[in-house]
């Protein structure tokens, strides 16, 4: 039998150090709901949607209740829109946001993603009417996540697609905190805002993310002053635990709901609360501030032992799996942001080394379309060069400048409106084409 | 189904009798009991059978849950595999 110490650090992990399952996922293809008529499209898609997640929140909450561990999300993930409504005869894609809203309300989750396009190469019709959609679709629905994927490093970067999403991402307002603008996409990201549920998945699975900054924080407080080789250890041991968690969870759902189980991802998620940071993490491991020198390799090895722990715990890892370092989600980033440690320029730095990007950073309302592409061109440039996923979610709050806080609410948090390059990138956005594909030998 | 019942509180005259009460009106089988005070604070795990129990798990739990609230006790009671996923390779 497991013995005392055992069960009270397990409880200890759930109670005190806000381990929990961030979500639980569910994936539905919905390329058998096209039809000509987008009204009917439109209906397809809800029935199937209401029809397959029906039991998802039920489920999730008597896991919750047995095992005694939080799953704050339920969620839904569908095959991009795009895709979906490609046959039909409308250009105005905003009944199938309403579609996808008004299921999400039906069965309960609290966001669903899929208002998505792959555009890292080129524009179909399809594609040109979702993204022009896109503002009011956000605008009119409450849960619906939108993303798209301007860039790959087979493909190169689209730069007419970075500059349309500098413009939709400033039509979006506030709306934005649901928009991510990726390079590399993964097809079975259970996270929002970017979940989309990709060509090559099933017609459902079930896709579990975990998290536990607070845990991992915890275990270094008792390593303090020790070598990094320790620190490490100590990170991929606590990585395994949590992992654990999300496996059985995932395990346990996928059974219950008789829908096959597709990936754990092995991300570290923080939450606005108290002892649920990334950036508490990086200076336990004796950094002053999050932002100061020291930050991206203290993220690096982080990031890595999270995924060393963690794939060991889990039959299949996928999804973005890393540390996730959104600003407006985590109190330690939050506090970097409004001393002046964490900059702009560092966050495009440490996104080289993390799981994902730029996310859910507010700058100053009237910065322009153009430098928001700009921003969206570096960051898809790191994720292409580098073989990895990458992406921005950006807000530019109307109205709002340097000094400023935006709250947007529950798990998104609130931000610090941060300082933006003051020079202007108008002529290098405006001249569109692509970025050719990156070599892939002859590194350095 | 095998589980962890955990209570935790202040320690006093009767708390595992009435734990005990309840979880056998409950039909609740105990299979092990490891009990301690740490630091004036009451701690007990138990492992129990919930097989011939004939609510369901979440009326277990609220029952619990319950009687610590009328107890001033924490008692919860979760299924064995959280704590072997975390514990065990």
């Amino acid at each position: 039998m497991i013995n005392s110490s055992e069960i009270l650090s397990t409880l200890e992990m759930i109670e005190r150090q806000h381990l929990d399952v961030r979500t639980v996922t569910m994936g539905i293809s919905l390329r058998d709901c096209t039809r000509r008529s987008p009204e009917h499209t439109a209906r397809n898609i809800r029935d199937k949607i209401c029809r397959t997640a029906a039991d998802l929140v039920r489920v999730g909450e008597d896991i919750e209740r047995e095992f005694g561990i939080p799953i704050v999300n339920k969620r839904v993930a569908v095959t991009p829109i795009a895709e979906v409504a490609a046959a039909c005869e409308t250009d105005d894609y905003v009944i199938f946001a309403k579609a996808l809203d008004e299921a999400a309300h039906e069965v309960g989750v609290n966001f669903i993603g899929g208002f998505s396009a792959l555009v890292q190469k080129g524009f179909t019709s399809a594609d040109e009417n979702l993204i022009r959609a896109i503002p009011e679709a956000l605008d009119v629905t409450e849960r619906v996540c939108s993303s798209v994927n301007v860039a790959s490093t087979r493909a190169g970067i689209n730069m007419d697609a970075v500059r349309r999403m500098g413009e939709v991402v400033k039509a979006c307002g506030n709306n934005a905190a649901k928009l991510v603008v990726f390079a590399n996409a993964v097809e079975d990201n259970p996270f929002m805002a970017g979940a989309f549920h990709g060509a090559g998945e099933g017609e459902c699975v079930i896709n579990v993310g975990v998290s536990g900054p607070g845990v991992v924080k915890t275990a270094l407080e008792q390593c303090k002053g020790a070598p990094f080789d320790e620190v490490a250890e100590v990170i991929k041991k606590t990585a395994f635990r949590v992992t654990r968690v999300g496996q059985l969870v995932a395990r346990e759902a996928s059974k219950r709901l008789n829908v096959p189980f597709g990936i754990v991802d092995l991300s570290l998620a923080p939450t606005p609360a108290v002892g649920d940071s990334v950036a508490d993490i990086l200076e336990e491991m004796g950094l002053e501030r999050v932002g100061t020198h020291g930050t991206t390799a203290a993220l690096a090895l982080l990031n890595d032992a999270v995924k060393k722990g963690g794939v060991m715990a889990s039959g299949h890892v996928g999804g973005l799996s890393g540390a996730f370092i959104p600003v407006s989600e985590d109190a330690g980033m939050i506090r970097g942001a409004e001393c002046g440690s964490l900059t702009l320029e560092k966050l495009e730095a440490m996104t080289c080394v993390c799981s994902v990007g730029l996310d859910m950073i507010a700058v100053p309302g009237d910065t322009s379309a153009a430098t928001i592409a700009a921003i969206i061109a570096d960051e898809a440039a790191i994720g292409v060069i580098n073989n990895k996923t990458t992406a921005v979610r950006l807000i530019a709050p109307p109205g709002m400048t340097l000094g400023d806080r935006i709250d947007f609410g529950g798990l998104l948090g609130s931000a610090p409106i941060m300082n933006v390059n003051k020079y202007s990138s108008d002529l290098f956005i405006a001249r569109g084409g692509r970025i050719p594909a990156p070599l892939n030998s002859l590194k350095n | 189904m095998k589980s962890i019942v955990t209570v935790i509180g202040a320690d006093r005259i009767g708390i595992i009798a009435a734990v005990c009460t309840e979880l056998a009106k409950l039909k609740v089988n105990i299979l092990d009991i490891s009990q301690t005070v740490m630091q004036e604070y009451f701690t007990m795990i138990m492992l129990v059978d919930v097989a011939a129990c004939d609510s369901p798990f979440g009326e277990l739990s609220d029952a619990l849950s319950e009687l610590g609230k009328r107890e001033g006790l924490s008692i919860r009671i979760q299924r064995e595999d959280i704590f072997n996923a975390t514990n065990r390779i």
